[in-house]
């Protein structure tokens, strides 16, 4: 299951744009760094393939275990 | 525990820095140095240390850097051009506080200059060995022996300072063949590396980081640190020969061969009845100002610097201890053209006397 | 068991890099590729000058900084010394393959037992993007404002390929790191790099192809693209030597 750890987000999009099911997007609020950050928008349709995790710059986002989707 | 050999300076040198501990070297050709990686190159691999051949002078200062961050004792060796090259290698061994081991066996300059002996960095080795304003201790010795014991304690002080010493020899110094009497082989096991360093033979399990960059506020601190350093090297670890100096009416001023042919040329004159004397700095920086300062001027006429380069570079750190007192005089030779007993006594003569021999 | 954890040579902090710079990228998986291999305690980062200076502060495991361009010659005072350290150098383009040649040259040539990490983003980024040797033909610069003319600055240096021609060298590949496949195979490359060395095996070279947002004057996923159209053409990914492959 993603986690988001939005203090280390920096806005990049690649995890948008590498999401294999598109179900993330960047959200509305800020970081406290002044970043918007993404959020999952249908968490269950997530696959824990990890590629958000793998192209985030930051390591913003874990998988700490396998989803059940 | 001594064991004495005949050598050269350079091969005195190279032993005297294995016994010290001395596990890594670095270095690139250049003569009249060659003796030093030479020797290494079959020698330290018979102690279980490493030598390498740079493919620069740049590169081998940084070798030594990396070596030194481990906490090995660790040095690297060259003449002139080459010290210039590695200046920015030894800028950031003082930046980042490690201690290392630097052999300038000298010849003429300025540029490629000439492979014969000369003293002709002086000014580089005392004021400028590098880029940010930083000192490095500078040992001037004027034999093999007195070379093998600098050699001997040098990791001593850098290791008590984190700081690189220079060791500053000229050409003849360091091909001369001499008797050695050598200091018996330190043995220095890996579970001694520093606790600062990087090695982790030591025990150390937290992280270990080195670095020669800060930020505004440390540097500022760390550039006074290295001050308060500096002032302390005057105070402690002044070395100087004064010889003949406690009546005498000229006082030479002279380091390395420089002061073997003056010490000849005071005893020669000695016997003519002239009251001469000799200061040598074994120490080139911290200065042995006192030396200089504390003279009797109502007895002293007059200081002669003597090197082996053209224009003097040691006369303006003697002219701040002079301070006006007496005459200062300079001698020399320079090119690679060497100082020898007739030369430097008639000048000292003529100083004197104002005439000819 | 996590399917992705963050790796702990890296500080639990945003990275010095700006947003969507793939030197934090390729310096995360420099960590995780570490740390898989359980090499965390025993790795010494060799810290160059440039961007990758950052890592001074975001770099949690050992390491030294050092001179521009010199960092294969102080990682090889390191092993040199401390043979059983994992050992490896991060560089950047104008930090290995101008001011640094000499250095990554002759280290690659001795065959020294540690792993150079060559992140390639085609420009000097600290210093405010001027042209390095590997900026591209017609690439724009605050030095080449025209676009790069090889007419001048000749053209850009590939560095994977002129390592592979030297015979010490052990394993030499380059991934692009604008898609996850790179990304993939950058971290399998790395991994296979460290083992190597970690079996006494010699020099390894690894190039990653990087962006920079903030002076190439695009948005970070407009890099990614660009990378795509004009980096990878030129600077083709693939495994240049691999002497255990050949064996």
């Amino acid at each position: 299951m993603v986690e988001i750890h939005a203090y280390l987000c920096k806005n990049c999009g690649y995890c948008v744009k590498f999401c294999p099911k598109q179900i993330l997007e960047i959200g509305t609020q800020r970081n406290r760094h002044g970043h918007f950050y993404p959020h999952l928008t249908d968490a269950g349709a997530c696959i824990s393939c990890a590629i958000c995790a793998s192209m985030c710059p930051e390591g913003a986002i874990e998988l700490p275990e396998k989803g059940d989707a | 525990m001594g064991e004495k050999r005949f050598m050269k300076g350079n091969e005195a040198i190279a032993e005297a820095a294995v016994r010290a501990g001395c596990r890594f070297f670095a270095g690139y050709p250049i003569t009249p140095q060659n003796e030093i990686p030479e020797y290494l190159s079959r020698r330290l691999p018979e102690v279980g240390g490493a030598y390498v051949q740079g493919e620069s002078e740049v590169a081998s200062v940084n070798m030594v850097y990396g070596a030194a961050a481990m906490g090995t004792r660790s040095m690297t060796s060259s003449s002139g051009p080459g010290i210039s090259l590695k200046a920015e290698g030894i800028s950031y061994l003082a930046a980042a506080m490690l201690p290392a081991v630097i052999v300038n066996i000298s010849r003429g300059g300025p540029g490629l200059g000439s492979i014969q002996p000369a003293q002709s960095d002086y000014l580089q080795a005392t004021k400028a060995l590098g880029h940010g304003g930083f000192h490095a201790m500078v040992f001037a010795p004027n034999s093999a022996q007195e070379a093998a014991d600098i050699m001997y304690a040098a990791w001593d002080y850098a290791e008590r300072d984190r700081n690189p010493v220079l060791v500053l020899m000229d050409g003849c110094l360091g091909n001369i063949m001499e008797a050695v009497d050598l200091p018996p082989m330190r043995e220095i096991k890996p579970e001694d590396a520093p606790e600062w360093s990087l090695s982790r033979r030591n025990g150390r399990d937290y992280q270990g980081n080195i670095t020669p960059i800060y930020t505004e506020p440390i540097l500022e601190g760390i550039n006074a640190m290295a001050g308060e350093m500096y002032k302390a090297w005057e105070e402690d670890d002044v070395k100087v020969e004064e010889f003949m100096v406690e009546d005498a009416e000229y006082i030479i001023v002279a380091y390395g061969i420089a002061s073997r042919v003056s010490k000849e040329a005071v005893l020669n004159l000695r016997e003519k009845g002239f009251k001469v004397g000799l200061i040598r700095p074994i120490t080139l920086y911290p200065f042995p100002k006192k030396s200089i300062r504390n003279l009797d001027y109502d007895r002293v006429k007059g200081i002669i610097d003597i090197e082996m380069t053209i224009p003097a570079q040691m006369r303006e750190d003697i002219e701040l201890q002079v301070m006006g007192r007496c005459p200062v005089y300079e001698y020399g030779r320079s090119g690679g053209c060497l100082l020898d007993d007739d030369g430097v006594y008639d000048a000292i003569y003529e100083i004197i006397t104002g005439g000819d021999r | 068991m996590a399917v992705y954890k963050r790796p702990e040579l890296i500080a639990d902090a945003p990275s010095g890099y700006c947003p969507g710079c793939l030197h934090s990228l390729a310096t995360k998986l420099v960590a995780e590729a570490i740390e898989e291999l359980g090499q965390a305690d025993n790795a010494l980062n060799v810290i160059s000058v440039g961007c990758s200076a950052l890592n001074i502060l975001y770099w949690s495991g050992d390491f030294l900084s050092v001179a521009h361009g010199r960092a294969p010659a102080a990682a090889t005072g390191i092993k040199r010394t401390n043979p059983e350290r994992l050992v490896f150098a991060y560089q950047g383009d104008g930090d290995l393959a101008a001011i640094g040649l000499a250095e990554i040259m002759s280290a690659a040539n001795r065959g020294e037992n540690f792993t150079v990490v060559f992140a390639n983003n085609q420009t000097y980024g600290m210093t405010g993007g001027q042209m390095a040797p590997t900026t591209l033909i017609g690439q724009k610069t605050t030095t080449t404002v025209y676009g790069r003319d090889p007419q001048t600055t000749g053209y850009p240096m590939k560095m994977c390929e002129l390592i592979s021609t030297l015979e010490a060298p052990v394993y030499v590949a380059r991934f692009a790191l604008n898609s996850p496949k790179g990304v993939n195979d950058a971290r399998k490359g790395l991994k296979k790099a460290f083992r190597l060395q970690m079996e006494g095996k010699g020099f390894t070279f690894i190039e990653l192809l990087t962006n920079c947002p903030t002076n190439w004057k695009m948005t970070p996923l407009q890099t990614l693209e660009y990378m795509n159209t004009n980096t990878i053409p030129y600077f083709k990914p693939g495994v240049y030597k691999d002497k255990e492959a050949q064996a």
